[in-house]
């Protein structure tokens, strides 16, 4: 499926591991009962880990593991549930988690702001979907009214300017 | 005249770049509208993103919700809605328990125009349905009334902006509801709301909430539990930012039913609830989220200050008119309420004229009010939770002009808080979720007890009528309230007695089984009957219910049927 980025598709380095598949070397996102239960998971040298991290479970269940992730994948099961939307506010915000989360599941262009605004840096899009739909979304409003977990500048009261997509990686803080 | 020329009063002033993002609200609709013509929406996509914009379809059209932030209005956005009635409607609109408008007969291709004038004017439908937080309610003698501490108006202006296209927030296990007052008596329910938030002042001028949650109706009632006494102001954004995060997180997503906070936090049980709440306030970064003297300075010098100043003979003037006019003495006493300033008073227009439909207003009549506003009342006027229309600062010298203005637009009924200031949802009529129509049988009591005289003798009562279990019409905190319920698909009510939304809130108890509508309408003048008959002196009806119980009520209506 392909990645967004910053309003761009981007290769993927990033595979899906069954639970019952050997380690590859490449880098890979395993299940959160293989993290938990997989101690080889846990310990292989130089292997990249991410991890998804299933809808009805609190950021909280990754924090003895999040040193060792480089991944988290947040999953909409449908663009109406937005609890992904605060684990991956918790991740940044309560847990520190400074390295790539990733969106996965039913999102709408519409959403995007929305989602790099608690902290997700990349979206996997359906299979069709148009970049330049999502870049357009991010692009649509120049400003928002409460703060997030990007560093974005005051405009004044509560205004924060936000000019995401065009920005390039968001800043996380 | 006199208003501010620059900022409307009581409300906040858009500034342009306020008045850009409402632009870029609307193209977005717009181009919600054009992907959902064009297929690349489902209807199944499109249906949360027009609710978020206030458009839901009814039985026979599409209904548009626009949002009147804590039920303030200009005399320009009042002439804008009367316009929007006009031309895109059937020349009415409806005020709601929320403080909004309903315009009943939209079409959707006309929808996008409509956001686009009203965005001209400062006003939208963001938010004013789905499953996100929703209009900011508060209290409609806000800035005005006597006895009040704080006007919560400019924290609730600071909630509506946070709470905006809030990230985390805009797809919730179900809506959203908050309301603030800054008064001892509550006037906004706070008690039946998800978030209600009661504004006080501290040491030093510090302002401080009293914080409830888990409170609402529908079909569940739940009264809301306190979990804060005092919330500084400065952590006000962070307090409400780890509830809904709490919520957010936890609600119920399975059933449409058990989704709301209060289900969540009769589940967990209050202790554990406010513990889960405090742990997240404890995590959340405060200095990213305080809400800072500066920011709320920079949105109160956004609001236009009334001009109050009444010559000294004011009070002498309405006294002496009073005298002279019982009519109009009748009418100060039941439609009027204390202003702050000396020779000023606030009055409630009702939009509850004998037989008539509650909360609806034509255009002829808003224009009319938008004009007497601009003449009276500094311009400003306010909706209230139970869908009347107030002139919050008017000089008491004038009240007595006002008043002979209103009567022919018949705005004058003297029935405020009385038993046909009736609070009814648009029921069968209209919505598609209804099982009766709600509007017919409310015409009815109002009719029966249209003798201004008898209404004055049962005195303070209040009837709140609901068309199915959702609750809109909000009949559990009524003295009285009607349920329609569909019995083998003919229309039934259901009564019940003893509900509260004050500070004593406290839920109506079923009284018997559900009647046809012109029993059901006998049953309510036995239930008056027994109340005027066996009440001690100054005895509200609530109290005279408490004091005798619902049995001895059942049975005294019921055993005459």
């Amino acid at each position: 499926m392909p990645l967004l980025e910053s309003g761009r598709i981007v290769s993927d380095p990033w595979q899906k591991l069954a639970d019952d598949a050997a380690l590859p070397s490449d880098p890979c996102i395993v299940s959160l009962s293989r993290l938990q239960q997989d101690e080889a998971v846990r310990t292989a040298p130089h292997l990249r880990l991410g991890v998804a991290l299933p809808v009805d479970q609190p950021a909280e269940v990754l924090a003895p593991y999040l040193d060792r992730l480089s991944l988290v994948a947040v999953n909409f099961p449908t663009f109406r549930d937005g609890r992904g939307f605060t684990q991956a506010r918790s991740l940044r915000e309560r847990l520190a988690f400074s390295a790539e989360i990733r969106a996965t599941g039913n999102i709408l262009p519409d959403q995007y702001t929305f989602l790099l605004r608690c902290g997700i840096t990349t979206i996997e899009m359906q299979d069709g979907s148009d970049p330049a739909a999502w870049q357009k979304a991010a692009d649509r409003f120049s400003f928002a009214y409460q703060p997030s977990v990007l560093k974005e500048p005051v405009l004044s009261g509560l205004r924060r300017t936000i000019r995401l997509a065009c920005r390039g990686i968001p800043n996380r803080g | 005249m006199r208003a501010n020329a620059t900022l409307p009063v009581g409300t906040y002033g858009y500034q342009p770049v306020d008045l850009a993002f409402l632009n870029d609200r609307a193209a977005q609709f717009c181009d919600q509208v054009a992907r959902r013509l064009s297929g690349d929406l489902s209807e199944d996509e499109f249906k949360p993103l027009r609710l978020m914009n206030g458009l839901y379809l009814q039985l026979h059209a599409y209904m548009l919700r626009v949002a009147i932030p804590y039920g303030v209005l200009s005399a320009a956005q009042l002439r804008r809605l009367a316009r929007i009635a006009r031309i895109y409607d059937r020349g009415y609109g409806h005020f709601t328990t929320r403080q909004n408008i309903q315009f009943n007969w939209i079409k959707l291709e006309e929808a996008p125009d409509i956001l686009a004038e009203l965005a001209e004017v400062g006003m939208h439908a963001i938010q004013t349905s789905g499953n996100c937080i929703r209009n900011i309610t508060s209290d409609e003698f806000a800035g005005a009334a006597a006895d009040e501490l704080v006007d919560p108006r400019v924290h609730a202006e600071i909630l509506r902006q946070w709470s905006t296209l809030h990230p985390e927030y805009s797809f919730l296990p179900r809506k959203f509801k908050f309301a603030i007052s800054g008064s001892p008596h509550d006037r906004v329910a706070a008690r039946f709301h998800d978030i209600g938030l009661i504004a006080k002042p501290g040491a030093d001028g510090a302002v401080g909430f009293e914080v409830f949650a888990g409170g609402g109706l529908g079909r569940t009632p739940a009264i809301g539990i306190r979990l804060r006494e005092w919330l500084p102001e400065h952590e006000l954004l962070a307090y409400m930012e780890a509830i809904l995060r709490v919520y957010n997180a936890y609600g119920r997503r399975d059933n449409l039913y058990k989704a709301r906070l209060k289900i969540l936090v009769q589940a967990l049980g209050r202790d554990a609830f406010a513990e889960k709440v405090e742990a997240e306030f404890t995590a959340i970064p405060k200095e990213r989220y305080r809400l800072g003297p500066d920011i709320v300075e920079a949105i109160r010098a956004r609001f236009g200050k009334p001009y109050l100043d009444a010559p000294e003979d004011a009070p002498a003037e309405l006294s002496k008119r009073r005298r002279r006019d019982p009519a109009f003495d009748l009418w100060v006493q039941t439609n009027s309420h204390p202003h702050r300033a000396a020779g000023y008073i606030s009055v409630v227009m009702s939009l509850k004229p004998n037989g008539g439909i509650p909360g609806d207003a034509s255009a002829v009549q808003m224009d009319a009010i938008a004009d007497l506003a601009e003449r009276f009342s500094s311009g400003e006027i306010r909706v209230t939770h139970l869908q009347n229309l107030v002139l919050g600062h008017v000089r008491q010298d004038e009240l007595y002009t006002l008043w002979q203005a209103l009567g022919p637009l018949g705005l004058a009924t003297p029935n405020r808080s009385l038993i046909t200031d009736i609070v009814c949802c648009p029921g069968l009529d209209y919505c598609a979720l209804a099982n009766a129509r709600s509007i017919p049988i409310s015409q009815r009591i109002s009719e029966r007890f249209s003798n201004i005289e008898l209404q004055q003798q049962i005195g303070p009562l209040r009837i709140n009528i609901s068309g199915c279990i959702n609750a809109c019409g909000h009949h559990h905190s009524a003295d009285i309230g009607i349920l329609g319920v569909d019995k083998k698909g003919e229309e039934f009510f259901q009564l019940t007695l003893g509900g509260c939304g004050e500070e004593d809130a406290a839920i109506g108890q079923i009284l018997g089984t559900a009647l046809p509508e012109s029993e059901a309408v006998n049953v309510i003048s036995r239930v008056i009957d027994t109340y005027l008959a066996r009440r001690v002196p100054n005895e509200r009806f609530r109290d005279t219910y408490q004091r005798l119980g619902a049995t001895f009520f059942k049975e005294a209506v019921y055993a005459a049927a």
